[in-house]
């Protein structure tokens, strides 16, 4: 399935492109940071009783 | 039952965990079927071509830049009056979220100005205001970061919202206060004469959930973040003071 985006093409997928590049990089950091604090806080957690 | 229980972080964590899934489920659909939608089941427009199908990144994306900073404002200033921590935490979880909404607002408006309005940017008074909005962000979060005190950090930062809440509100009403500038009134309005053809608007509706979406699951799960972060700082605290 294609899309003819005519002249405008690099236009259009250079939008959706560095867009969904952005938020997949902010999904991406915040799930990573999540699971690295979660598991530092275990860590302290269980050193301290 | 007040909602103040709920700025108890152990049960804002327990109430809200669970939603998670469902939300990212549910920003995922909403997002997919969306932009697929919108990219490859709309026409073009008769004077725009193809470059119409950026309006479903593009709009999406102004607005929760927008309102993102305006719910930063609302928490913000619920820290200051009541002293709920979780509310300046939630704030400091959403400004990152916020700058990725206006850079993806400030790119795609730029690719989608040069075809139409033959350049990249113009100092237009919504267009000026945005980018002010984007520096503001900027500096929240380099605030927080700069400040090793957390409450004096999420005071400092509070009074920075409440500043930079008036460019929020600049760059969605600029266009109203200036009559001039390149770019064109809202997209979204309650006014169905305002909108843009149903073809276009339907699955800008159904993008425009999926960015709402994502934006609150992502906040909650990046405030779970920062109260663990809290937490963990507060136990080395105490684990250091029982050594000395």
């Amino acid at each position: 399935m294609m899309v003819d985006l005519g002249e405008y093409s690099r236009y259009v997928l250079g939008a959706y492109g560095v867009s969904l590049l952005l938020l997949g990089w902010i999904v991406w950091v915040s799930f990573r940071r999540a699971a690295k604090v979660r598991k530092a806080l275990e860590e302290v957690e269980g050193r301290d009783g | 039952m007040s909602i103040w229980e709920y700025a108890n972080p152990k049960k804002f964590i327990a109430t809200t965990g669970p939603a998670l899934p469902w939300l990212f489920g549910a920003a995922g659909l909403c997002l997919s079927v969306g932009l697929i939608w919108g990219f490859f089941f709309t026409p073009d427009d008769f004077r725009q071509g193809s470059t119409v199908k950026i309006i479903y990144l593009h709009v999406p994306s102004a607005f929760m830049a927008i309102n993102i900073w305006i719910m930063m404002l609302v928490t913000s200033l619920i820290w200051l009056i009541r002293r709920h921590h979780v509310s300046a935490l939630a704030a400091r979880a959403a400004a990152p979220i916020g700058i990725v909404m206006t850079m993806i607002a400030l790119w795609t408006g730029a690719i989608w100005g040069e075809p139409m309005w033959g350049t990249w940017w113009v100092w237009d008074p919504r267009l000026t205001s945005f980018l002010i909005l984007f520096l503001f962000y900027l500096g929240y979060v380099a605030l927080w970061e700069a400040i090793e005190d957390p409450d004096t950090a999420a005071d400092l930062t509070s009074v920075l919202c409440i500043v930079g809440s008036v460019f929020a509100l600049l760059s969605r009403y600029a266009v109203l206060f200036w009559n001039q500038g390149l770019h064109q009134g809202a997209s979204l309005s309650l006014d169905a004469e305002e909108n843009v053809h149903d073809v276009f608007w339907y699955p800008l509706l159904v993008c425009l959930a999926g960015f709402v979406l994502l934006f609150v699951a992502l906040v909650l799960l990046r405030t779970h973040t920062e109260i663990r972060l809290r937490r963990m700082r507060a136990l080395e605290i105490r684990a250091a003071r029982a050594r000395a």
